[in-house]
């Protein structure tokens, strides 16, 4: 019965598509667009690839070591590679947890009425500047944080706080609609059944939901590890690897922004290029390997429960 | 209230014209100026470009970085037109390439601590300890006990270089010193955190930090332009040969009242054309 609600889910989508490509012609300005975009996308990948290639053969063997000292010809960038990937999982936990304790909120356990409110306060959470998180936070949570972990303040906690609390309205929102999606689907079978509310999320709309939950997290990593200006204004850029919440990191997407603006040709320069092609990859493999784990595991249900 | 209109805006129109003068030497002028050579000149030299291609469109006017052999080397082989150097031409540069100089700033560095810190003199040994993280306790200076937060300006940065080169004598930055990105996050920082030292161009000094006196030396613009005060450097203009053209414009122009206000906002200290 349940994966009747998750089949009904994916078939308006469907429908539209068929009719859309049936009774309409694509006009030639869209179709060329849409080849001007594509062909624009690809040459950037190539070029950072490229360039990033040209980096490893101009920086050499001191690229991938710890020390960062460009004064005496040592161009490390293990430590961002590293602090990268600790902040991205740290605040992806984070903000998960916080995004499934929203979402159950606002479609199982809240009242209606402060869930609206809930709602639209993430709306217009997706539309904040990060640089009006990171200048408040500077002021308003560095100090907190220093008082409480001792050291600056400028730290992976304070940087990791921050990226949760930005990662959370876009993960929220993209399960949200689908959730709603299936509650309303879902409401006259419940309600026969005798569901309560909560028990109809829990039980129906949130399984359902859980390749949702499964895409929203690699939104939500996307962005964290791209995220430029909260990891410079706030995580304090030390050139050292990730081992206590109060140390001061430098991401690979802060590290770029540091040195480019002031450097041009150089290896130092060229690391930069290591660096941006590395970020790519990563958020590329993290695409790619989601899906295909969503892929596997949504195969894997649908042949247990037929 | 007519007539005070009225002068209001004679004083606003005459204003408009006094400002845009020094321009108007660009005035029906074509071509292009490239810039290389030292970092810390980029801000004052970009400024320049800025309001002079507004003004013409016809001149273009490119700047880049490099550090200062670079704009030496660029310059001497004529590659560019102006290269900047953030040090005094050597003997052998000036011979081998025939280059004319053209001081135009002093570049002076202070170090600030919060303005709460009972620190108030700091020397140079105590300096490089402190930045190289050998004294980690204010009170082994003289402060209130409780561990030093170190933050340093990035890679590349001309302030980073001045005080490298002549407050900390080329010492290795401890790792876990904190980087920001420009003098003003470094005065936020400072500012906000009671443990923290850092450094800033003197020209941003203000009430929120506090600059202790380095060896004796107390760092004020007048310190810095007489010479007590020694942990500067002057910014240099360098061209093959004496200039001509639109490079003699530029170089003019950086010697307005008008490039004199642009060195300052971009936190340096003007300095008058040597006859």
């Amino acid at each position: 019965m349940f994966r009747n609600f998750r089949t009904t889910a994916h078939r308006p989508a469907t429908l539209d598509n068929k009719t859309h490509s049936a009774g309409l012609k694509t006009p030639a300005l869209i179709g060329f667009s849409a080849v001007y975009v594509s062909s624009l996308l690809v040459l950037l990948f190539v070029f950072i690839i490229s360039c990033a290639i040209d980096g490893v053969i101009h920086g050499g063997s001191t690229l991938f070591t710890s020390i960062w000292r460009p004064e005496e010809g040592h161009f490390g960038i293990l430590p961002m590679l590293s602090a990268t990937t600790a902040l991205s999982v740290s605040s992806l936990l984070l903000g998960w947890c916080i995004t499934l304790g929203v979402v159950s909120f606002i479609h199982g356990f809240g009242s209606r009425r402060v869930a609206a409110c809930l709602h639209s306060l993430l709306r217009t959470m997706t539309a904040m500047p990060t640089v009006v998180y990171g200048f408040a936070s500077v002021f308003l949570l560095a100090p907190v944080i220093r008082d409480a972990l001792g050291g600056t303040g400028f730290s992976w906690l304070t940087a990791t706080l921050l990226l949760a609390l930005l990662i959370t309205p876009t993960m929220s929102l993209t399960i949200s609609g689908v959730v709603e999606q299936l509650m309303k689907e879902s409401s006259v079978t419940a309600e026969a059944l005798g569901f309560s509310r909560a028990e109809q999320f829990v039980y129906i709309a949130l399984p359902a939901a859980k390749k949702w939950l499964f895409s929203a997290a690699l939104l939500g990593f996307g962005r964290a590890c791209g995220d430029t200006m909260i990891p410079t204004m706030l995580a304090g850029n030390a050139v050292q690897h990730p081992c206590l919440p109060s140390d001061a990191i430098r991401t690979l997407t802060a590290h770029i922004g540091l040195v480019m603006s002031s450097d041009v040709g150089g290896t130092a320069y060229y690391s930069l290029f290591v660096s941006g092609g590395i970020l790519l990859i990563v958020c590329i493999a993290a695409n790619l390997l989601f899906r295909f784990s969503v892929k596997a595991k949504m195969k894997k249900t649908d042949e247990m429960e037929i | 209230m007519k007539k005070f209109f009225a002068a209001v805006l004679f004083a606003a129109v005459f204003a408009g014209a006094a400002f845009a003068a020094p321009l108007d030497a660009f005035k029906g002028q074509k071509g292009k100026i490239d810039i290389a050579g030292g970092t810390a000149h980029i801000p004052v030299m970009k400024e320049a470009a800025k309001r002079i291609m507004t003004v013409n469109s016809d001149i273009r006017i490119t700047v880049a970085g490099g550090g200062s052999g670079v704009g030496v080397k660029q310059v001497g082989e004529g590659l560019v037109e102006i290269g900047n150097t953030g040090r005094p031409l050597k003997e052998p540069e000036i011979q081998k390439y025939g280059l004319v100089s053209f001081p135009f700033a002093i570049d002076g560095v202070a170090v600030v601590v919060n303005p709460a810190n009972k620190v108030s003199k700091l020397s140079f040994e105590q300096l490089i300890d402190i930045f190289t993280g050998k004294i980690t306790d204010w009170k082994e200076v003289g402060g209130e006990a409780g561990a030093i937060n170190l933050y340093v300006r990035e890679d590349g940065s001309g302030t980073r270089e001045v005080f490298t080169d002549k407050a900390i004598k080329k010492a290795v930055v401890s790792t876990k010193a904190n980087v920001v990105n420009s003098n003003g996050a470094m005065k936020t920082a400072v500012g906000k955190d009671k443990r923290a030292i850092g450094y800033v161009g003197i020209g941003h000094i203000d009430k929120t930090v506090k600059a202790p006196k380095l060896a004796g030396m107390t760092a004020t613009q007048e310190n810095a332009a007489s010479g007590k005060y020694t942990v500067v450097r002057d910014l240099f203009m360098n061209t093959k040969g004496k200039p001509s053209g639109l490079t003699a414009l530029f170089i003019d122009y950086i010697y307005t009242p008008e490039g004199a206000q642009i060195i300052k906002d971009s936190g340096y200290i003007p300095v008058a054309r040597k006859k």
